[in-house]
């Protein structure tokens, strides 16, 4: 019997995890996929977004701001590259600066700190690349960049450390009220809890419909976007959006937090959940609208594309609070745009919710502190010799692309929820993310995690599932 | 710190070559810096044969081709580190690499030769769409997969791309039990050798699909299959012939980049066309001391003609060690069908023997004519049966040539009609 069981190990359900750590509880995530970061968490734009886009007064405004305040100590806490970049809104029409004026009142209203309109000149002297047929911009200094997947990631450790349980490969098939508690049936098993949150992402609507008589949809909106290659993250410095026309909403440019350009992403509604294909003329458009932005996208640097699904709710805001006929049953639903933002605000909210019911008390050795994987790529020399000294691995670079030692694998690997799968691998150490795209390091990899989890390199995966590298040794194809 | 006179970085073919070249030059203090565990690069994982025909007359397969070089080095005793990485360099030669034996290395060197080789394009590189399932890989990484690893990627296969790599592969998976369903080729002709085509895809009754690409990617978790269709002339796919093909592996064949970051940090100009340095006939780069030779210089169908080049550019460091400087006297202007050269600059008054030209057109041309020009006048005018971009091309100039045009100012080279 868990007192809270959390649905999903996105960045949602992985924040309240940490942030419910702090308590007296036993707490469990489950999750369908193979890793935590699997869906919405792993493919967005990984914006820490200042506020001035969400209507005031409604969640998304309110956690939005909230959220993007707690980051520099999120950050420090969770030994997490952050950078607070700033934003820019860019406007292409003397017409529509009126518009660029709205979004400044409300995100006044809203509660964002030191947003100023900027001239043509003042935008070309901050990003000169910029096309010139800006003719001004709204510029939020808090905007900021983030790495999703690695937020999850450290979210997650830390509250596995603090003692929460996670299981994988568990897809939730159905939920009965009992009553006073919830039976959580599982693939394998069944689990019995007190409290029920869902932070199922894309599925919440499910998980919502299988016990409360309110129900809700959840869409999937597919965004497509373009990474290219580190010689190219230095484009800009900021992030940089377009304001949204009759035209439509336009596309951002950014940086990432590792140093990558960003572009993207586009807005198509899926029926399909799983629908996490590329087009090509979703490609062609985001390259398209983002040459608005910037006239010399640089195309040939591109280094991949991606599609990640955004958890589209109809009612247009969260949905986060317990639902009025099940009570226990807490949701976190529809977290769209700014969901990465408002994640630990989201958590915090929901902390009220639970000490409410359960009361518990503080857990008294609780550790706010995680300490990432050691990042050979961003040491000095002396530094270097000093980790390579006390352990030798950190010495054999393995992924040549993004400078990923066998020491950094090695730790993914071993840490806690450590990496059971290449993606795993990948989002935990950078391997396999750069210009080569894994073609040099995946083979190595594939025989450590072989060896680390004690598996025959053929049952490796890419991502969980039947997602295998390998499909069988050299001539067994044929005998068979 | 430590201090060499040559620091070779790559000890693949590219790096073995040029590390004998050095040596035989007269200096002793190299040293071949290989970030994997074993001399040799690439050849290790082609264990075809076909390779060194031109440079010993027989047929070798990769491993006893890099064998001999490696022996030569061994027997030569040119020290060498494996398992080292450079991470660094400057216009200065100052080198920052590292591995688990000396920790964090600097070293300074008086030269520097670059012979780290080329990569593949991956498929993020021409943005195909679709699913991002398991079952994609480069055909280099199939190709290690199967011939170092025994382990198969897949059963039923379609290749985009008809380089030489994906060619060989198309045979190799064959002979391992997989099906090869097709090789796909975007262009109306192949990006490989001719003899590849007959011994890997003809000889197994695999079709060539060339002006074909694919259009989709399917499958959740592994591959189930792609799409293919036709292109018309601009290279666009035509829809109505989008065809269906199931399959559980894709392989990409889709050409090779120089691998050249290393090179940029120490401000070596690249070609736009090649993405390899730009060099003279001795091999060095725009930057003084630092050479270029391999597949960091220009992507090779032959290992011979790296060996060739790369013991040349050996030597040439080696005399730049002893006090030879080198210049960029003359252009060496790519004109008509010739995409470039390598060299690309060169200095008449240096050169002792005979040089070579390399060369890839860009298209297909029949009965058309290599001609070379020394400023107005054409001095060299060949005929050749077939041009194909697949086929690097070489021009000998011959020393006695070169001679008898100390003045010329400009060099181009054409196909030319007549």
């Amino acid at each position: 019997m868990f007192d809270v069981v959390i649905i999903g190990a996105g960045v949602v359900g992985c924040s309240i995890a940490r942030e419910l750590s702090k308590y007296d509880l036993s707490i469990c995530v489950c999750e369908k996929s193979s890793d935590v970061a699997s869906g919405s968490s792993k493919a967005n734009s990984g914006i820490v977004h200042a506020g001035f886009d969400a209507k005031p007064g409604t969640l998304k405004a309110k956690l939005n701001v909230k959220g993007n305040k707690m980051f520099d100590r999120l950050a420090a806490e969770l030994d997490i590259p952050f950078r607070r970049n700033g934003s820019l809104v860019l406007c292409f029409d003397d017409s529509d600066t009126s518009h660029l004026h709205e979004l400044m009142e409300k995100g006044i209203e809203n509660g964002v700190p030191n947003l100023s309109i900027l001239s043509r000149d003042e935008v070309l002297s901050l990003e000169p690349k910029m096309n010139e047929d800006v003719v001004a911009a709204l510029y939020a200094p808090t905007g900021g960049i983030v790495c999703p997947y690695e937020m999850t990631i450290a979210m997650a450790e830390n509250a596995c450390s603090n003692g929460v349980q996670f299981l994988f490969n568990q897809k939730v098939i159905n939920i009965i009220k009992e009553e006073s508690t919830f039976l959580i049936q599982l693939e394998n098993e069944q689990i019995e809890s007190k409290i029920v949150i869902n932070a199922a992402g894309v599925y919440a609507d499910e998980i919502n419909n299988m016990v409360s008589a309110e129900k809700i949809e959840i869409k999937a909106r597919r965004g497509e976007y373009c990474l290219f290659d580190k010689a190219a993250g230095a484009l800009v410095n900021m992030t940089i959006f377009q304001l949204p026309t009759k035209l439509g909403k336009g596309v951002l440019v950014s940086p990432t937090v590792d140093g990558n350009l960003l572009i993207g992403p586009n807005a198509v509604d899926s029926e399909d959940k799983e629908e996490k294909g590329t087009t090509k003329e979703g490609i062609d458009e985001i390259i398209k609208k983002a040459e608005l932005t910037m006239k010399n996208i640089p195309v040939r640097q591109t280094i991949t594309s991606f599609c990640g699904l955004r958890p589209r709710c109809t009612r247009d805001d969260f949905i986060i609070g317990e639902a009025k006929d099940v009570p226990g049953f807490i949701n976190a639903a529809g977290i769209e745009s700014p969901g990465l933002t408002s994640a630990p605000a989201i958590a915090e909210m929901i902390e009220e919710m639970v000490v409410q019911i359960l009361a518990p008390g503080r857990k008294l050795d609780f550790n706010p502190i995680r300490k990432g994987i050691p990042k050979f790529r961003e040491m000095n020399h002396k530094e270097r010799m000093a980790l390579i000294a006390k352990d030798s691995t950190y010495g054999k670079v393995l992924c040549r692309c993004e400078t990923i030692t066998l020491g950094e694998v090695l730790s993914a690997i071993r840490r806690p929820l450590g990496a059971k799968d290449l993606d795993g691998v990948k989002r935990r150490t950078r391997a396999g993310m750069g210009r080569c795209q894994s073609g040099f390091c995946s083979g190595k990899i594939v025989k450590i995690l072989a060896k680390e989890l004690g598996l025959s390199e053929a049952d490796i995966t890419k991502f969980g599932g039947n997602s295998k590298i390998l499909l069988g040794e050299n001539k067994e194809i044929s005998e068979k | 710190m430590e201090q060499y006179d040559i620091v070779i970085i790559g000890g693949g073919p590219a790096g073995l070559a040029a590390a004998i070249g050095a040596k035989e030059e007269g200096i002793d203090n190299i040293i071949i810096l290989e970030r994997e565990n074993c001399l040799g690069g690439i050849l290790g994982q082609c264990i075809h044969n076909g390779f060194g025909l031109h440079t010993f007359k027989e047929e070798l397969t990769g491993p006893e081709y890099a064998d001999r070089y490696i022996q030569k080095v061994i027997d030569l005793k040119i020290p060498y580190k494996l398992n080292t990485m450079v991470l660094n360099m400057d216009s200065d030669k100052n080198i920052t690499a590292v591995n688990e034996l000396d920790g964090s290395l600097e070293i300074k060197a008086k030269a520097v030769i670059l012979a780290m080789g080329c990569r593949e394009r991956p498929r993020g590189a021409i943005n195909i769409p679709g699913s991002r399932c398991a079952g994609i890989y480069t055909a280099g990484v199939a190709q290690k997969y199967v011939n170092i690893d025994g382990y198969m990627p897949g059963k039923e296969v379609v290749i985009l791309g008809s380089g030489d790599i994906g060619l060989i592969m198309a045979r190799r998976m064959t002979l391992e039990g997989a099906k090869v369903r097709a090789v796909v080729e975007l262009m109306p002709y192949s990006g490989g050798l001719k003899r590849n085509i007959v011994q890997c895809l003809d000889d197994f009754g695999i079709p060539l699909l060339l002006s074909h690409t694919i259009t989709n990617i399917y499958g959740k978790d592994r591959l189930e299959g792609v799409m293919i269709a036709k292109v018309d002339e601009n290279l666009l796919p035509i829809k109505e012939s989008e065809e269906y093909i199931p399959c559980d592996t894709l392989l990409l064949s889709v050409g090779l980049i120089p691998e050249n970051e290393l090179s940029g940090k120490a401000n070596v100009q690249l070609s736009s066309v090649t993405g390899g340095p730009e060099v003279n006939e001795s091999f060095q780069t725009n930057v003084d001391g630092i050479f270029a030779c391999g597949n960091v210089l220009h992507v090779h169908d032959l290992v011979d003609f790296v060996s060739e080049e790369s013991l040349s550019a050996g030597k040439s460091a080696a005399k730049y060690v002893k006090g030879q400087m080198y210049e960029n006297r003359i252009e060496i202007m790519a004109e008509s069908g010739v995409r470039y050269t390598v060299p690309k600059y060169v200095n008449l008054d240096i050169i002792d023997k005979n040089l070579n030209i390399r060369f890839r057109v860009g298209n297909v041309y029949r009965d058309n004519y290599v001609s070379i020009y020394f400023d107005e006048e054409r001095v060299i005018h060949l005929r050749k049966r077939i041009l194909t971009p697949g086929e690097m091309e070489t021009v000998k100039l011959s020393n006695a040539l070169l001679k008898q045009h100390p003045a010329c100012k400009r060099v181009t080279v054409k196909v030319e009609g007549e």
